[in-house]
């Protein structure tokens, strides 16, 4: 299983398996990531599982689409390395991914 | 003082399962109101994914969001419900006794409710206004951070510095636009999800200067006493700068909070109110919580558990409502009691 590290505002970091299909903000709720609240429940609806991609990945994951750079919009504090957690879908590729999650949602 | 409304049953919420309430609260010939905050009726359906589709609801292979709501505001209609938009319930009164439940409920718009039985089917909670987590923020809201602005005359020559990228920033600063000294429009983009013509008519004021468009995103607030004297903002050129104002708006889409649900005395865990699994009431006999804002063991936050519950808070509605009358359960494939209520006999 792809693993995945979820660095949060306070620098702590944790390292879990995430499942080949699922999102990387399912991930999160599973494992009980703190930082991210996913409101809507995967809907691209609310912004509120907004996290910063490890620079070097920005360029590895699939570029987000034009409903996820809309919703970014309703994020604080967004970046160039800004992605909403559940429109980044876990495949073998993304083993070792790196994120961190924001000071608020 | 506004004309008391008096009904059988008030509904918090014009989700799904507030408006199943409706019908199952119909059957048993009980009359509802509905109060939601949002302008229309469907709650998170309407507003998060009207085109989602929806692949659990028992006999619809696949329906989307606003189809299901479509379908229950059809499903609904003999039972003529009143719907209260836009305004959300505030204070709640107990009036009557716990055998013969009275309760006199109030809205922030001023409308005041007598209702023998409350259905909180308040979902989340209501949609707030997002609060950017700007530090101190709340100590300008109300004074000159707003979400929205009830009299517009208020920002006549007013410095407006309007933050976001959606309708909501468009609308307000182009009907903002004549009075206010000068708009300032931030967003942290040169691209707009409004509709087309009102991102055109922005552009045209940008153009002849009447307007100023800048593109980054807020980091602090300068003031005091509440009134903002300027907003330091980061540019996209990661350049900070303040930029002076009286009056900032923020449009960051909304969020879901549980409002005065909280202080009318209802037991609460973790922002849900336990119910009981056979009429799911709360601990305030009378008032009932249904869908997903209700707690209890083995809960699912599924729209079909909505619908089930509240076919059963209905029965013990009627208990309330109508205690000298008998209630026998019905079919509505058999029963012409129910096919007239229904309009189909």
């Amino acid at each position: 299983m792809p693993k995945v590290t979820f660095t949060d505002k306070n620098g702590v970091s944790r390292s879990v398996e995430a499942e080949v299909g699922s999102t990387l903000m399912e991930t999160a709720l599973r494992n009980d990531i703190p930082g991210i609240e996913a409101e809507c429940g995967g809907a691209c609806a609310c912004a509120t599982c907004h996290v910063y991609v490890d620079d070097a990945w920005v360029e590895k994951l699939p570029k987000a689409e034009q409903m996820e750079e809309d919703m970014l919009d309703f994020a604080h504090d967004v970046r160039p390395s800004s992605r909403l957690s559940c429109q980044i879908r876990i495949t073998n590729d993304v083993d070792g991914l790196k994120v961190t999650t924001p000071d608020s949602q | 003082m506004s004309e008391i409304i008096k009904t059988d049953a008030l509904i918090i919420g014009a989700g799904p399962t507030g408006l199943f309430a409706v019908f199952e609260l119909g059957l048993l010939d009980i009359k509802a109101h509905l109060v939601d905050i949002l302008p229309r009726a469907g709650g998170q359906c309407s507003e998060l994914y009207p085109e989602k589709p929806i692949y659990d609801i028992p006999a619809f292979p696949m329906v989307t969001g606003q189809g299901l709501v479509d379908n229950l505001m059809k499903q609904i209609e003999p039972f003529g419900p009143t719907f209260h938009h836009g305004e959300q319930v505030d204070q709640l009164e107990v009036l009557g006794t716990p055998e013969a439940p009275l309760f006199k409920v109030t809205t922030d718009a001023g409308k005041v409710f007598e209702a023998k039985v409350v259905l909180i089917a308040a979902g989340g909670g209501s949609f707030q206004p997002k609060r950017p987590p700007v530090a101190g923020i709340e100590d300008y809201e109300g004074k000159s951070v707003f979400y929205a602005v009830r009299k517009m005359e208020s920002m006549r020559g007013k410095r407006i510095l309007i933050v976001g990228g959606g309708d909501s920033a468009l609308d307000w600063a182009l009907n903002l636009h004549p009075l206010a000294s000068r708009i300032i429009l931030m967003h942290r983009r040169d691209e707009f999800r409004a509709a087309p013509h009102s991102v055109n008519a922005m552009r045209e004021l940008v153009a002849q200067k009447n307007m100023d468009l800048i593109m980054g995103q807020i980091s602090s607030l300068k003031g005091s006493n509440g009134q903002l004297s300027a907003v330091t903002i980061k540019g996209n050129d990661g350049q900070v700068s303040d930029i002076e104002c009286d009056v900032m708006m923020p449009f960051f889409g909304l969020t879901m909070k549980l409002g005065p649900i909280a202080d009318w005395g209802l037991n609460l865990h973790e922002n849900l109110v336990p119910v009981d699994t056979e009429k799911f009431e709360t601990n305030i006999p009378g008032i009932f919580a249904v869908g997903d804002i209700n707690t209890y063991p083995g809960k699912l936050k599924l729209i079909l558990s909505g619908f089930h519950e509240v076919a059963l808070a209905a029965q013990k509605a009627h208990r309330y409502i109508y205690p000298d009358k008998k209630l026998t359960f019905q079919y509505t494939t058999s029963s012409s009691s129910l096919q007239r209520k229904l309009g189909v006999n």
